[in-house]
């Protein structure tokens, strides 16, 4: 196995998750799309932390960290979307244009 | 100077069984992370997400870090897949097919544009960096290491992490609960 593979797989990941963000509309797959970039920054740390030999792991600590940050972020971001949904009646982007001078 | 110095052919690369057990990982987790982004379907989208994680996890099964794919299956699959199920069932999306989830076509193609050179920014840079330079051979993590090192060394940032989660959890429900007024709260 070399380590190019895996870093390849995370870019190319991190790459769609980028795409996800910028064309998707609806607030619950633009954080789906924001999980995704966080999975190909995952797969960096593991593929480098095994690539270096760590003696402390610390890729894989760093990736447990981030898959915790990521759980967070997803219930923060549902609950905040749930409001505006409340509040606006859709979970639209585009919608959201009340600060719109 | 080169980091490491062992490097493969790519005939020798694809002459190893362990690297079309790779292929056979990533290539369903490309295709569904691919999906996730240009599905139609909002459920489907949500469903190929768990396609690509479940790649994700393999892929650390592979590089023997066993601890870390499991939780990526119990965190991921488990129960981050399940709150975006809730919210799409909150919010009433369609659940059928709807061409509105995603911007017009002009909005696309710069994006895809975009990815694209950041895709090959990152490759390139990284194809100059390590070229077919193999892992070395590595021993699976054994769980315990992890653990002696993040109750040590990383102690602090767990427990940052762990009143994160708290505070994730107190202002979750405090922003979702309903504030109707002269209820019963």
């Amino acid at each position: 196995m070399t380590i190019v593979q895996f870093i390849l797989v995370g870019a190319a990941m991190f790459s769609m998750g980028l795409y996800g963000v910028i064309t998707r509309k609806n607030a619950v797959l633009i954080l789906a799309s924001v999980e995704l970039m966080l999975a190909a920054v995952n797969i960096n740390m593991v593929a480098f932390d095994v690539h270096l030999a760590d003696q402390l792991h610390s890729g894989q600590i760093f990736s447990l960290f981030i898959i915790a940050l990521a759980a967070a972020e997803v219930g923060i971001g549902i609950a905040i979307i749930l409001m505006i949904f409340r509040n606006r009646q859709s979970a639209d982007v585009d919608e959201l244009n009340l600060m719109k001078g | 100077m080169p980091l490491f110095a062992v490097t493969v052919t790519v005939s020798e690369w694809f002459s190893e069984v362990a690297n079309w057990m790779f292929l056979l990982i990533a290539l369903p987790t490309l295709v569904g992370a691919w999906r996730t982004v240009t599905s139609n379907n909002i459920v489907r989208a949500v469903l190929y997400l768990v396609v690509s994680l479940a790649g994700t996890a393999a892929m650390f099964l592979m590089l023997g870090a066993a601890f870390v794919g499991w939780t990526v299956v119990l965190v991921y699959i488990g129960a981050v897949i399940i709150l975006f199920l809730i919210g799409i069932m909150i919010t009433r999306a369609p659940l059928g097919t709807d061409s509105d989830l995603s911007h017009n076509r002009e909005v696309k193609t710069s994006a895809g544009l975009l990815s694209i050179v950041l895709f090959a920014v990152m490759a390139l840079a990284m194809w100059d960096a390590f070229g077919m330079a193999m892992i070395e051979p590595f021993e699976p993590t054994p769980t315990s290491d992890l653990a002696n090192t993040l109750f040590s060394r990383f102690v602090i940032p767990f427990e940052v992490v762990s009143f994160v989660l708290l505070a994730a959890l107190i202002g979750g429900i405090a922003l979702a609960r309903k504030d109707d007024e002269g209820g019963e709260r």
